[in-house]
């Protein structure tokens, strides 16, 4: 079987085409490197994302935020089910986790939030 | 007396503090309007930044912050909250804000990085009334990721760009439903990835050659009817359909903010909206230089950064007196190629010039020429107008050169 | 009880109730709107006309070089901009030519000063811009322009520190006489007053109607326009008009006061009292009608569009009558009814007074308003001084406009307080601009949902069900 998908791993966005057989890639051409390929057999096997979005601090204004690995492109909604929840103590730093072990990845402040 | 000030602290304003003061120059003000330096970053809490830059994947939000760390570490001084009303040619800059009210600077040398403003509704004129739930999508983008607010549950958006894209995720991922994206061109303004990671992935579908020919709703939008266009752009009737929602999204082009420019005296080029520049993005006013998003749209931040860059290092040889503007060579293009920046190349070294194409093109060959002779021929397969592309010219090619001609021709 | 209710808060109405705040009276303004100047007066050319189209005799005439003569002083009292910059009418051949000498005549008789006609040349000395095929105009030196709805804000301002009462959302349903005057409802409140002006635009038909008066009907007459760019806002410096016709004054080319420049209207009879959307054939044919009058304008410039509904009267003049004791229509107050509207107001005023309207003097009455844009008039030195008060005046909002955050609380906390984004922007500018509140909306509905105290969901763009964001995207 063929398919076609558009590779999301940088801003070129090759067309990749990849053959498959009995659930396992044989075959993937069109990327301009190995991560296109890469991309292309998790994209057809078991696909993944990062999820972006805010959390509410304790002092009502939002930081953003990262899942710091992709997730399982199927629990992205479960995922922000869980973002949408939270609250985050203050102060934040980048990086500092603001949700553990969701879907395998931590859910990570991408912005400094300092107290008042 | 300042020796270099920028205006805006963005990724462009802060790429080119840094790189001035690694020039030598350390007297350099940044003057910022909003609360923090980052600029449109701070709202673009997705992912995608800075693979060519850093080799990984940053959130606006991060890759703002690798450079305000750097700003900070610097000790490069920044005037947050503070808004500039108005430049002049001798590089006088008034500017308010709360503590000190209106005030006035000399600089030696200016540095433009205001960036770019959304194309407004207004300049669509699309028929209809005008209720509330019309956004830009960065107004949207602001309302979701900074302000915390859902502009609205049922969404069309128009125009393919990359914010509409993002945004067509982010609201639902946020919990509205995305009807449609209607792209009035045959192709998308935006990256092939953003279609698959924000539209396909959600299952929403793209509308190429739709426009939206009225908005209904008296208070609040409780529709829109799109059609498809012809070939010259114009809706056809029969195919129009009237779509339920409260929200209509725009994303139909960015334009360089350029009304401190003007102010300046400096030439704006009528197809970037930009200033013209040269190799070191000095302007057509001596000792104003100008990088990032108010030059030309990118659509990448990491170029943004490199640009901002050059023009931080032109504008501290500026300052020293160590820059050298030997020659004068105008670049020309062929009208497929829309627009090059920079505009000309004074002085002779090697110069990377980046530029925008009028249409899709397929495997064509972008070609360097002075007169008939040919300096430089490159293949691609593919060049869109929603994705920049850069040559590099090498310095021996521009011995005796009097005007080079960038094109697309046929390989 | 009050002396005087007046229906309806535009520019009419809202120079009624400033002529009656310089009496000693009770006087309430009703409007169903959120906000003042919301009907044809937000939307119209924005001229105060010489006064050379009218008839002789007629109402139209007579009010429009009176209330025309007395703008410039209503405007410096209010704080108003004022731009007394001389209109055009072309004339493209030799019957707009005898057209023109008709209306010059006509002018003369009505007792418009100044009125010559130009030939070509100097006609583009005086508008460079303007197409070859000119070749004549009429000039009228007294043609003027003004903002009709920063007009009508600051009379209504200046109306209500003189003790007006002003009560929005109220959309009268039914109005009962009673023993000494007439009970107005509204669904969800009522107001009793001994004298009732009808000021109620397009409605003032059906306002009348309620009180059993059926001797005029309005008709909406859509007008469309575009706005440009403050960046063409010097393609005229003069109103240019084209040679007159039935359905109106033609497509115009003004500047505004805010440097803006206005194309329009279109001129299209409508049913619908409520019906202001603008359709692609009329945004297409404003613009392609004032390129007859300056061929080079552009199309990329615009920042806007809107329709507006012109109240034509069905008697052909300005309706001001007394149907019943007490009760004074002003209706069918089509063009000029802005350049009229001072006169207008007296001329209400008198007929209330034969109505028996007793009207002492306000002894307190002050006449001034301190201008909406005093800050952004004022020299650095004044500013730095107004910011080191208050630091809310050095935070720009709008940078399009560059409007400061103390210009828009101040908008927000005055009289007639803005309510909704739409009425921030019809007193500050704030979203006025190229980008057209893109940036600063979001800030501007903080400063709204502050200054109100109310939560940032209720904010809306125009009072109703017009909110602008349907919730907090995380719900904790």
């Amino acid at each position: 079987m063929e398919r076609t998908l558009t590779c999301i791993v940088c801003p070129l966005g090759c067309t990749l085409t990849v053959q498959w057989q009995d659930g396992a890639v044989t075959s993937v051409t069109g990327n301009t490197c190995p991560r296109g390929k890469a991309y292309a057999e998790t994209e057809c096997t078991a696909p993944v994302r990062t999820v972006t979005s805010t959390v509410r601090c304790v002092d009502g204004r939002l930081v953003s935020v990262k899942t710091d690995r992709p997730i399982p492109k199927e629990c992205m909604a479960a995922c922000m089910e869980r973002i949408h929840r939270a609250t985050a103590d203050l102060p934040i730093a980048i990086g500092d986790v603001i949700i553990e072990d969701v879907f395998g990845s931590n859910v990570v402040a991408t912005q400094n939030r300092s107290v008042g | 007396m300042r020796e270099l000030v920028i205006i805006g602290g963005g990724p462009a304003g802060m790429s080119a503090a840094i790189a001035a003061y690694e020039s030598g120059v350390t007297d350099i003000l940044i003057m910022e309007r909003d609360a923090r330096l980052g600029g449109i970053l701070q709202q673009c809490i997705h992912n995608g930044f800075g693979l060519h830059r850093f080799g990984e994947e940053l959130t606006g939000p991060e890759y703002a912050w690798r450079y305000e760390e750097r700003v900070q570490a610097l000790g490069i001084e920044v005037k947050c909250n503070t808004m500039v009303l108005d430049v002049t040619a001798d590089k006088v800059i008034t500017a308010t804000n709360a503590e000190e009210g209106v005030f006035q600077i000399r600089a030696k040398a200016v540095i433009l990085a205001m960036g770019c403003r959304e194309r407004a509704k207004g300049s669509l004129a699309i028929a209809g009334s005008r209720p509330a739930g019309i956004y830009s999508a960065g107004t949207a983008q602001k309302l979701v990721n900074m302000k915390g607010y859902l502009p609205g549950k049922n969404v069309v958006i128009l125009g393919s760009g990359d914010i509409g894209l993002i945004m067509a995720r982010r609201m639902t991922l946020e919990g509205a439903k995305v009807h449609a994206v209607c792209e009035l061109m045959p192709y998308s303004g935006g990256l092939a990835r953003n279609i698959q990671q924000c539209l396909n992935d959600f299952d929403i579908p793209l509308l190429l050659s739709h426009t939206v020919v009225e908005i209904h709703g008296k208070e609040r939008v409780e529709a829109v009817t799109i059609a498809k266009v012809d070939q010259n752009r114009r809706p056809i009737p029969e195919t129009k359909q009237t779509i339920p929602c409260d929200t209509l999204l725009l994303s139909v082009g960015l334009i360089p903010e350029n009304e401190l420019s003007q102010g300046a005296a400096v030439d704006i080029s009528a197809i970037t909206k930009g200033p013209v520049v040269d190799q070191d993005r000095q302007t057509s006013v001596e000792g104003v230089f100008a990088c990032g998003n108010v030059l030309h749209v990118h659509d990448l931040v990491d170029f943004v950064s490199e640009e901002a860059a050059i023009a931080g290092q032109a504008a501290a040889q500026y300052i020293q007196n160590t820059r050298q503007n030997a020659i004068c060579i105008p670049l020309y293009t062929d009208g497929k190629v829309r627009y090059t920046v920079p505009q000309i190349i004074t002085e002779q070294k090697d110069t990377s010039v980046y530029f925008r194409v009028s249409d899709v093109y397929k495997n064509v060959c972008v070609t360097v020429k002075d007169g008939d002779h040919v300096l430089l021929k490159k293949k691609r397969p593919k060049v869109a107008p929603g994705e920049m592309e850069s040559i590099r010219l090498k310095a021996e090619w521009l011995d005796g050169v009097e005007a080079l001609t960038l094109s697309l021709e046929e390989c | 009880m009050y002396d005087v209710a007046i229906i309806g808060a535009g520019v009419i109405g809202g120079m009624t109730a400033r002529a009656l705040a310089r009496f000693a009276l009770k006087v309430c303004l009703l409007e169903k709107e959120n906000d003042v100047a919301t009907g044809a007066t937000k939307a119209n050319s924005a001229i105060v006309h010489a006064g050379f189209d009218a008839k002789e005799g007629s109402l139209k005439a007579v009010l429009n070089v009176k209330g025309s003569q007395m703008m410039p002083q209503v405007c410096r009292e209010l704080g108003v901009k004022y731009q007394n910059n001389g209109s055009l009418v072309l004339g493209f051949d030799e019957d707009d030519r005898h057209t023109l000498n008709d209306l010059l005549a006509r002018g003369r008789a009505n007792g418009v000063a100044g009125l010559r006609l130009l030939e070509a040349d100097e006609l583009r000395q005086k508008e460079p811009l303007v197409s070859e095929r000119a070749i004549c105009a009429l000039y009228a030196p007294t043609g003027a322009i003004v903002c009709p709805y920063e007009l009508t804000v600051a009379a209504i301002g200046n109306a209500m520190d003189n003790g007006v009462t002003l009560k929005r959302n109220f959309a009268v349903c039914d109005i009962r006489e009673t023993a000494d005057g007439y009970r107005i409802a509204s669904e969800t409140d009522v107001v009793e007053a001994r004298f009732v002006v009808n000021c109620a635009g397009v409605h003032a038909d059906r306002v009348a109607a309620v009180i059993g008066d059926s001797s005029f009907a309005i008709h909406p007459r859509r007008g469309e326009y575009l706005l440009l760019d403050k960046a063409c806002g010097k393609m005229a410096t003069h109103t240019i008009f084209q040679t007159p016709s039935a359905m109106g004054k033609g497509v115009l080319v003004s500047p505004t006061v805010d440097g803006n420049l206005l194309l329009g209207p279109t001129s299209v009879d409508a049913a619908d009292k409520t019906d202001r959307t603008t359709t692609p054939d009329g945004l297409a044919d404003v613009l392609n009608t004032a390129r007859k009058s300056v061929p080079t304008l552009p199309a990329d410039q615009t920042i806007t569009s809107f329709c507006g509904l012109r109240a034509v009267g069905s008697t052909g003049d300005f309706i001001l009558t007394t149907p019943k004791k007490g009760f004074v229509n002003a209706a069918g107050i089509e063009s000029p009814g802005l350049s009229a509207s001072p006169a207008i107001a007296e001329y209400v005023v008198a007929l209330l007074q034969e109505q028996g309207l007793a009207t002492p003097e306000n002894p307190d009455f002050h006449p001034i308003r301190p201008s909406m844009h005093a800050f952004r008039e004022a020299t650095i030195e004044e500013k730095n001084e107004w910011i080191r008060r208050d630091p809310a005046y050095g935070r720009i909002v709008c940078r399009c406009e560059g409007v400061t955050e103390g210009e828009i609380r101040e908008a927000i906390r005055r009289h007639p307080r803005a309510a909704d984004l739409d009425g921030v922007k019809r007193r500050t500018r704030a979203q006025m601009g190229r980008c057209q509140g893109g940036f600063c909306s979001p800030t501007v509905i903080e400063l709204l949902a502050e200054e109100w105290n109310i939560p940032y969901e209720q904010v809306t763009k125009c009072g109703g069900s017009s909110v602008l964001v349907v919730g907090e995207t995380k719900k904790g």
